[in-house]
């Protein structure tokens, strides 16, 4: 078997007496474009938030690559390549974008400890942010501070930030939520580009950009993996057409 | 471009921590008491300890966004060290300065381990209650403190062999101005460095930090440390240069005012708690004297309206005036 970027194996969680994850065996390959897809309530946010160690699972182990990283940290999942973005904005908004995402590359460069030298004086770090934004379009903005951007940049800005720290995994959590219908397709053709080094499993309701970008989609369904296949299969699946679709669409 | 010229990038960088003239007026401004009101130099000794006092919370408050409702515990600590070091018979000043610095530093760095995992309401009620302990336990102590009647018998040796503390307070501001500007700078540097903007990060959005693989909590127990040592630091000063220490020094009047006044210089500006320590001291010095009753009824009058008109300070009213005043943080 040709190991997983990530995989997760018979995660649970409960709030209470509400189950939000009951066994989630989850692979996610190399270079993967997955989505991640269900109603509202189906635990999606929560998935992510146990996978980057924002929650603890109750059961339940987790791996990047062939490690297991289900005790560590958020930050030091972060380091060992598993980045996420927010549904809604978490950014430092009175940081310009630069500063932002400079900051993030400092962190895994080891250089965010250093306090007798100044800023600017690592130009690599610098200069790395700077071509992350640059690849995101974001160049000639970068210099604002976070709250002036426009929303859509600030969209991109979460995508830059989680870039910033050389992911092997990224987990974007509604990337394109409140941007309007016509910029979303630009923003998931950003993703799309993306290395294909890199493994990637959005949340999204849109189910045109999931069909157009996803090449394998997994849905849940009250904290459950329903099923998990290429959209042909899933648009085919009469359960998921039940639950989820409610028969009419993509059929 | 040439590969020795600094990028774009790196030249926003650059224009964003460079000296403003205003900065170099006012550090040259800082020697007029000399020459202005040379009647006045104790008193302006005092603004100075204050103003580092006021500058070490600023890192930890106005950067890395840590509300500390004790900080005097650092700053008593360092005074009652540079006493003690003194009263024992060593009274040079610059050794007794960096001994009590260290002392302050080590028990910075061992409350961080606590400081460093509570935000909010939570941390305001530790640092308190770290504060008064600290000072509960000097009260106690009083075979080692003096207690309620402060430390007796501090004898300081002459500055660098040559330079007497006198009555006028030329060596005692001479010496605080030195010891501020110098940690002034190093302030300076550490918000400008690459852990400066990793405070700022923790203060714009801490729940980010972890998502972009900062460790937090390492970052916050390192600024903590630093500002103790410069609280030591500035309590040191104040006994080396008043050749007393009282429990004053580690109480939570001390604590608070020192917040007060950071907030009304403005946080996070790096000149707002030397600013907010001038403005503190002269006005108490010159209000008390009229009626000093009512030195707290100006104080609080002040600190309201400045929090609701000028939420960002004095110099952050300032910045919206003068655009060239305006601050990179």
């Amino acid at each position: 078997m040709s190991t997983a970027a990530l995989s997760t194996r018979g995660l649970d969680k409960s709030f209470g007496s509400l189950v939000v994850a009951k066994n989630i065996e989850l692979d996610l390959p190399r270079g993967a474009r997955y989505a991640l897809i269900g109603p509202n309530g189906a635990g999606k946010t929560t998935l992510i938030n146990l996978i980057t160690g924002m929650l603890k699972p109750d059961k339940g182990r987790i791996f990047l690559e062939t490690d297991e990283v289900t005790a560590l940290k958020p930050e030091e999942r972060v380091r060992r390549g598993l980045a996420r973005t927010f549904q809604i904005n978490t950014l430092f908004p009175h940081l310009s974008a630069l500063e932002a995402v400079t900051l993030a590359v400092c962190e895994r460069r080891g250089y965010a400890g250093t306090w007798w030298q100044k800023l600017p004086a690592y130009a690599d770090a610098v200069e790395e942010a700077y071509a992350i934004l640059l690849s995101l379009r974001l160049g000639a903005s970068c210099y604002r501070p976070t709250r002036e951007l426009a929303y859509g940049q600030q969209r991109l800005l979460e995508i830059a930030l989680a870039l910033a720290t050389n992911p092997k995994v990224l987990l974007l959590d509604e990337p394109a939520a409140g941007v309007p219908q016509g910029e979303s397709a630009e923003l998931f053709s950003v993703i799309a580009d993306l290395s294909q080094d890199i493994a990637v499993l959005f949340i999204e309701h849109d189910m045109n950009v999931v069909f157009r970008f996803a090449r394998r989609i997994i849905v849940m369904v009250g904290g459950r993996i329903l099923v998990e296949g290429t959209p042909g299969e899933i648009a085919a699946d009469a359960r998921v057409r039940e639950v989820y679709l409610g028969g009419a669409h993509h059929g | 471009m040439t590969s020795f010229a600094a990028s774009e990038p790196q030249r926003y960088l650059e224009a964003q921590i460079r000296w403003r003239p205003l900065e170099i007026v006012f550090w040259l401004a800082t020697l007029l008491p000399f020459v202005l009101t040379p009647n006045y130099l104790l008193l302006a000794s005092q603004i100075a300890i204050t103003a580092l006092f006021a500058l070490s919370l600023d890192l930890i408050l106005g950067y890395a966004g840590i509300v500390s409702l004790g900080h005097a515990a650092y700053f008593g600590f360092g005074s009652y060290t540079a006493g003690l070091i003194a009263k024992w018979g060593w009274g040079e000043p610059l050794t007794g300065l960096v001994i009590a610095a260290a002392a302050a530093g080590m028990l910075g760095y061992l409350t961080s381990f606590i400081i460093a995992r509570f935000r909010h309401l939570a941390l305001i009620m530790i640092t308190l209650g770290l504060g008064l302990l600290l000072a509960e336990a000097a009260n106690s102590a009083s075979w080692l403190t003096g207690g309620a009647d402060g430390l007796q018998g501090v004898r300081m040796w002459k500055l660098l062999g040559m330079f007497q503390f006198d009555l006028y307070g030329t060596t005692a501001y001479s010496y605080s101005l030195l010891a501020l500007f110098l940690l002034f700078l190093v302030a300076r540097r550490v918000i400008h460095s690459p852990f400066g903007l990793a405070l700022r990060g923790i203060r714009e959005n801490a729940v980010r930090m972890p998502a972009i693989g900062a460790p937090s909590p390492a970052h916050i127990r390192k600024v903590y440390t630093i500002a103790a040592v410069m609280a030591g630091v500035a309590g040191a000063l104040l006994a080396q240069t008043t050749e007393t220490v009282s429990l004053e020094t580690l109480s939570f009047q001390r604590s608070a005012d020192v917040l007060v006044i950071l907030i009304l210089g403005g946080a996070g500006r790096l000149y707002g708690g030397i600013v907010g320590a001038i403005i503190y001291m002269v006005a108490r010095d010159q209000l008390s004297g009229v009626n000093p009753q009512y030195w707290y009824f100006w104080i609080g009058t002040l600190l309201v309206a400045v929090v609701i008109f000028l939420p960002n300070g004095i110099l952050g009213g300032l910045a919206r005036l003068m655009p060239s005043v305006r601050s990179r943080a």
